[in-house]
């Protein structure tokens, strides 16, 4: 009778807190699952909240200022009411169409030297190089650009100025170059080894087989990085802004100052009135990088379904 | 006649190989010489930027007019608003970043929040530089000011967070999950004793790179934060003007009037540069260590 008393009693009491004990645990573990699912959500009312100041100010733009003259007009003189954009879409849009001529094909010989050519020691020594490139600050880019870039443009073509298209496309070329490369990189070292081996078993060179087979095998990934890299390129405000010449002029040629959507809003928000049509007109510029830049998304995913 | 198309197929294989051979010095050319540009431009700004950087410099106050300021203020400003985007963002990021790789199911909801993240990934740093702008000089009338300029960086970092946590959780075997519940655990203790445990270096790593670039921005501090510093050392108030190290560098090259501008940004860009370096030396010390290892066995 004893011995079952000390039984029960004893093996009661770590039952019973082992229950108290599995309550908190529920408790905890449920607190734990509503920390994440609300963190998580947090990044979607960021985006929305994101979406409606900047779409919500940008709009208001076209209350004095109607479509057409925002979009197609290429006066912009905000101290007579003119405020057409069209000079800054151009450029953002040349700007980047400039530095993805000059990007793409140096990244793609870059990544396919990384992956198919260099022996170990040189890929040891470029992909942490790479890597580091890309957490160099913009600034450092952009104050290179003009303390280095403008002066040799200047000495080789003989212009004035030396800032503008051709000064801004090589700074965020070489901004943009290690993105492109690692995603590529990433892309071709993921194609499958027996398609490289088939080329070669049908007596392909590396050239013929990096061309025929892995090239196009890679092509999704490689489309990806390349789209990324313009988001960079579109978005890119501080190197831009040093190197430009910030001029609101259609540009004759690549070494004749203008601007950019970024570069624009970045020099001008400062010192505007937050309720008036200028204030609006940026903040509507704004909105455009962002429609842009969700288009990117689109295309990617666009591009990762048709991979799969 | 089989002679004749024997020697065009030799004819066609030479000037394949002359092709490969071409091809090849190509690449090894473009790879040299942007390896050597890249090295160049670090050096140039080390080679520059170095040789002035004191203890003064780091600690000093800037100077308007006489030359001989620091750069203090903004240095300080710099790691504090880095200390306050981290401690912001790390928690909610990781936390959703859990949320996506282990609770996530497969609904409109998830679909959604995958979404924002991309989304997030892909605003340019300047939009969340007039979110910022917006949201506490207009709304909030605060100003310009070093916690605005902190929450508006932790945005920024928010989505690349988030990504590397995944990713980092999702290259965790499946066996580890599995034995952890076989021995009772429930979902949140898994996650906590085992899953973080075991994807630690992957989040740290990404989060180190996170910080990298947090610590570099510049469109997002120069809206949200403004360009001045409160001109006093060690000043922790949040409420005081924002301006960072980047944004030094701009107004000293671009609007300063002092005389030795031009060294100040020298100095600025080397220790920026400085600082990269140190971070992702750190990041990769356990690589380099356990490769060492590996190379001595």
């Amino acid at each position: 009778m004893k011995l079952e008393g000390n039984i029960k009693s004893s093996s009661y009491l770590p039952a019973h807190g082992f229950k108290i004990k599995a309550r908190t645990k529920n408790v905890r573990n449920y607190l734990f699952f509503l920390f994440c699912l609300l963190s998580a959500l947090m990044l979607g009312v960021v985006l929305f909240c994101i979406v409606l100041f900047i779409g919500k100010t940008g709009l208001l733009v076209f209350k004095d200022v109607s479509v057409m003259e925002f979009f197609f007009s290429t006066k912009w003189e905000p101290y007579d009411g003119k405020y057409g954009a069209a000079i800054f879409i151009l450029g953002t849009l040349s700007l980047t169409a400039l530095t993805m001529c000059f990007a793409v094909p140096l990244s793609l010989a870059l990544a396919v030297f990384i992956v198919e050519v260099a022996p170990n020691w040189v890929k040891k020594i470029l992909r942490p190089m790479l890597d580091l490139l890309v957490g160099i600050p913009s600034i450092i880019y952009g104050y290179l650009g003009l303390t280095l870039l403008i002066p040799l443009l200047r000495n080789i073509t003989g212009s004035i100025m030396g800032d503008g298209l051709l000064a801004a496309s090589l700074v965020l070329t070489v901004m943009v170059l290690p993105t492109i490369t690692r995603i590529s990189d990433d892309a071709i070292t993921a194609v499958p080894k027996d398609l490289c081996e088939a080329a070669y078993a049908l007596g392909s060179t590396r050239f013929q087989a990096v061309f025929r087979v892995i090239l196009p095998a890679a092509r999704p990934g490689i489309l990806t990085a390349t789209v990324l890299g313009m988001a960079r390129a579109i978005g890119e405000t501080m190197a831009v802004v040093m190197v430009i010449g910030n001029t609101a002029q259609i540009p004759g040629d690549l070494l004749t100052p203008t601007a950019v959507l970024t570069s624009n809003i970045v020099m001008q928000i400062i010192d505007v009135q937050f309720d008036s049509t200028w204030n609006y007109a940026l903040y509507m510029m704004a909105f455009l990088l962002l429609i842009i830049s969700t288009l990117m998304i689109l295309i990617i995913r666009r591009i990762r379904g048709k991979g799969e | 006649m089989n002679e004749q198309i024997f020697r065009k197929y030799v004819i066609r294989r030479k000037s394949s190989f002359a092709m490969d051979k071409i091809f090849t010095y190509s690449l090894w050319l473009v790879a040299s010489m942007i390896l050597l540009l890249v090295t160049f431009l670090l050096i140039r700004i080390l080679w520059n930027g170095l040789p002035g950087i004191t203890l003064h410099f780091l600690t000093g106050i800037p100077d308007e007019i006489e030359a001989g300021g620091g750069v203090g203020p903004f240095l300080f400003n710099s790691i504090y608003i880095l200390l306050i985007s981290m401690a912001l963002s790390l928690p909610i990021g990781i936390g959703s970043g859990i949320y996506l790789a282990e609770y996530a199911p497969n609904n409109r909801l998830t679909g959604f929040i995958r979404t924002s993240v991309e989304g997030l990934a892909s605003v340019p740093s300047i939009i969340f530089g007039l979110f910022g702008y917006v949201l506490f000089v207009d709304v909030f009338q605060m100003g310009l000011t070093i916690l605005g300029a902190g929450i508006a960086l932790s945005l920024l970092n928010l989505p690349v967070i988030t990504r590397v946590t995944e990713e980092a959780i999702q290259a965790i075997p499946i066996d580890l999950r599995e034995a952890s519940y076989a021995l009772g655990a429930t979902k949140s203790q898994t996650i906590w004793k085992v899953i973080i445990p075991a994807a630690l270096s992957g989040i740290i790593t990404g989060s180190a790179l996170a910080a990298c670039r947090a610590f570099g921005e510049s469109a997002v501090i120069l809206l949200a934060g403004g360009t001045g510093t409160s001109g006093i050392m060690w000043d922790f108030n949040p409420m005081s003007q924002g301006g960072t190290l980047p944004i030094h560098l701009w107004y000293a090259q671009s609007e300063a009037l002092v005389e030795d501008a031009k060294q100040i940004a020298d100095r600025s860009a080397a220790v920026m540069v400085l600082c990269i370096l140190l971070i992702n030396m750190l990041i990769r010390l356990p690589i380099l260590i356990r490769d060492f290892r590996m190379w001595k066995h």
